[in-house]
């Protein structure tokens, strides 16, 4: 038993702290609601009472996934790149402006989609160049650069679609709808779930690859691990700074023109829709880990269609999602959480270990 | 002369970059006051909003200043100290734990402003109070002084006394003696009988009572209400406005002082024809170029990536 929490400790750790989070937005749900008991159910089963919100999960899961890997890359460097918010934004806007403006060329369905992705992972990409090269260059915080950059890219995006791609016929500030054939397909019948998902999971696979078993990708954790052990092995720290940045940004620039493709078909969002900040979520609670990232954006989405129906059909606002995403991420951060358990158990078995050597010999 | 000219040059148009400051030259200090400590607060954000939160439902459920003032300092405290305790004692990442409580903060206001105003955008609905303008009479004999200056929100008054205050802690204090020499080598101070966690923690502590002013400021001066997220990404320019002056008073005045005249541009270049997007980024553009001018003058003696 004891050998058993040692090897999975972190996990344990993790799960310890989701259970806290969600014993307290129990709490919370007992003290404001007037029918508790029908919030809980709501809440915690209402994702799955029906085919839709179980399309739901996955719908939702998709965009907050490719943020959730466009955080880990730099976060795997020690980099605080979170420009997701406006590398998602501005490539969603930017590839939908590509989208409808070759839209006349009348391109073969498959290759529409695929370069219309490509534009927009490559707005993300350089977009996020800019605070991975001032960081690497000049060393400007990132933290404050690509929060800036955030700000910035929501107004371009906006004036972009506004003063050039309006859909003046429409009552409201949207773009032109996309040709259909550039669509991202809705697969399962009922639902809003859409191709984008699966580019989503196998992005996750690749950039799980890519992190752990390439060349760059071992550099980048190294720098990550520990700066100035990989600068005086020779590692060009300049490189991965700003290499990671450009390859997060590529991914939350596909995700971006996923949701515009697959689910609203057109670029309808006025104000930022926070997908990065929950990438950035999803990214520290699966420990910057691609895999572990696509359980913990289901399991938000999952907590967030059910902040939905609580919102629909009780008396408790959504907004008790946000308390318990924080609780869980302040949980699994702090270091020092559980660790006098890890400690006294890491003793006693070092210490069983000692008698067992000592009547051995 | 060119009207777009006449209105910038105006005292009206100084009295709003005052008026605009104000919300960032509070948390400003807030984080300068961490920086100089050597931790870096960020959730400035999540501290304002909660403060500003607080103030607004004690005064609409109490009718009483003082005690929204002091209810609002307490909740803006509060979040610096769990930060605080987290960081310092449970060991966890501040700046992720900062992202974590301004997420926290902006939940629990939004959710707790439905709860108290059946709201989840504005408390227009609670009859909250504001915190009074005042007239300084010293002023009324100086021309520009008077108009730029008299008539604004005590609070406008009270970060001018804040930024003297922070001159004062960490210049003449023991505690401010103590923060500075753990910010510039912890285990130097910790050498000579420092404790490096506690310093740390009463820089936090003063840092959300900054914070909290500001908060408070927004709410009940600024506008005389609360609104979801209304701190706006402020706690985060507090940071650019900081770095750029060193953490020092006088430089964390003047960058707060030129992300003022920055929005307080921005209003009035609305009026012309350009795109208000495009004129809704300019403040966040100069924070890039200022950082970047400020970093690359700095970074020449330091190694890239290190913190």
């Amino acid at each position: 038993m004891e050998k058993f929490i040692l090897k999975y400790f972190n996990l344990i750790r993790t799960i310890i702290a989701i259970l806290i989070g969600v014993a307290i937005s129990i709490f919370i749900i007992f003290f404001v609601s007037k029918n508790a008991l029908g919030s809980l159910k709501y809440f915690f089963l209402g994702p799955f009472l029906s085919k839709s919100r179980l399309g739901n999960i996955f719908e939702s899961a998709t965009p907050i996934l490719f943020c959730g890997i466009a955080a880990a890359i730099p976060f795997q460097a020690s980099q605080f790149n979170i420009g997701q918010e406006g590398a998602f934004f501005l490539s969603a806007a930017i590839g939908t402006g590509f989208a409808l403006s070759v839209s006349s060329i009348k391109l073969p369905g498959f290759i529409y989609v695929i370069l219309t992705l490509l534009a927009a992972g490559i707005v993300g990409a350089l977009w996020s160049f800019i605070p991975g090269f001032l960081k690497a260059k000049w060393k400007v915080n990132i933290i404050v650069s690509s929060l800036m950059s955030n700000y910035i890219a929501y107004f371009i995006g906006l004036y972009i679609i506004n003063y050039h791609f309006r859909d003046k016929s429409a009552g409201f500030l949207t773009s032109y709808r996309l040709p259909e054939s550039d669509w991202l397909k809705q697969f399962i019948p009922g639902t809003r779930v859409h191709i984008g998902v699966l580019i989503a999971i196998a992005c996750a696979f690749i950039v799980y690859y890519f992190l752990y078993y390439t060349k760059l990708g071992y550099e980048i954790r190294m720098v990550g691990f520990n700066f100035h052990f990989a600068k005086y092995s020779g590692i060009d720290v300049f490189k991965v700074i700003v290499l990671s940045s450009i390859i997060g940004g590529f991914f939350a620039g596909i995700g971006g023109m996923s949701e515009v493709m697959g689910i609203h078909r057109r670029f309808l969002w006025q104000i930022s829709p926070g997908y990065g900040w929950d990438g950035i979520v999803v990214a520290i609670i699966g420990k910057n880990n691609p895999l572990l990232i696509i359980f913990v954006s289901l399991f938000l989405a999952y907590l967030r269609t059910g902040g939905q129906v609580l919102n629909l059909l009780s008396d408790v606002p959504y907004e008790i999602v946000s308390v318990i995403e924080s609780v869980i991420i302040l949980l699994i951060t702090a270091e020092a959480f559980l660790e006098n358990i890890k400690y006294r158990i890491t003793v006693k078995e070092a210490e069983r270990k000692e008698i067992i050597d000592e009547s051995s010999s | 002369m060119n009207p777009v000219l006449r209105s910038i040059l105006s005292t009206s148009f100084l009295f709003s970059i005052i008026r605009v400051t104000t919300p960032i030259l509070f948390p400003a200090l807030g984080v300068a006051i961490t920086a100089l400590s050597g931790s870096l607060n960020i959730a400035l954000e999540g501290i304002m909003l909660v403060a500003a939160f607080t103030g607004v439902v004690v005064s609409a459920f109490t009718n009483n200043l003082l005690l929204a003032l002091l209810f609002g300092i307490l909740s803006g405290v509060g979040i610096a100290a769990l930060l605080g305790y987290f960081h310092l004692k449970l060991k966890a990442d501040i700046i992720i734990a900062g992202i974590a409580l301004n997420l926290f903060a902006s939940g629990i206001t939004v959710f707790l402003l439905y709860i108290f105003a059946h709201d989840k955008g504005v408390s227009s609905s609670l009859k909250s109070l504001v915190f009074p303008n005042v007239q300084i009479s010293l002023f009324k004999k100086i021309p520009i002084l008077n108009s730029t200056l008299n008539g604004q929100n005590i609070l406008v008054y009270v970060s001018f006394l804040a930024v003297i205050a922070y001159y004062i802690i960490i210049y003449y204090t023991p505690l401010g003696l103590r923060i500075r020499a753990v910010g510039q080598n912890p285990d130097a101070a910790s050498s000579v009988g420092i404790n490096v966690a506690r310093t740390k923690m009463y820089a936090l502590l003063l840092s959300g009572l900054f914070g909290a002013f500001g908060g408070l400021y927004l709410s009940m001066g600024y506008v005389s209400w609360f609104a979801r997220d209304m701190t706006a990404g402020r706690g985060f320019i507090a940071i650019a406005a900081s770095s750029i002056g060193g953490n020092l008073p006088l430089g964390t005045f003047l960058g707060s002082l030129l992300f003022g005249i920055a929005y307080a541009l921005t209003n009035f270049l609305a009026s012309i024809n350009v795109p208000s997007e495009i004129i809704q980024s300019i403040p966040y553009i100069v924070t890039v170029v200022v950082l970047t001018i400020y970093s690359a003058q700095t970074s020449k003696k330091k190694e890239v990536g290190e913190e």
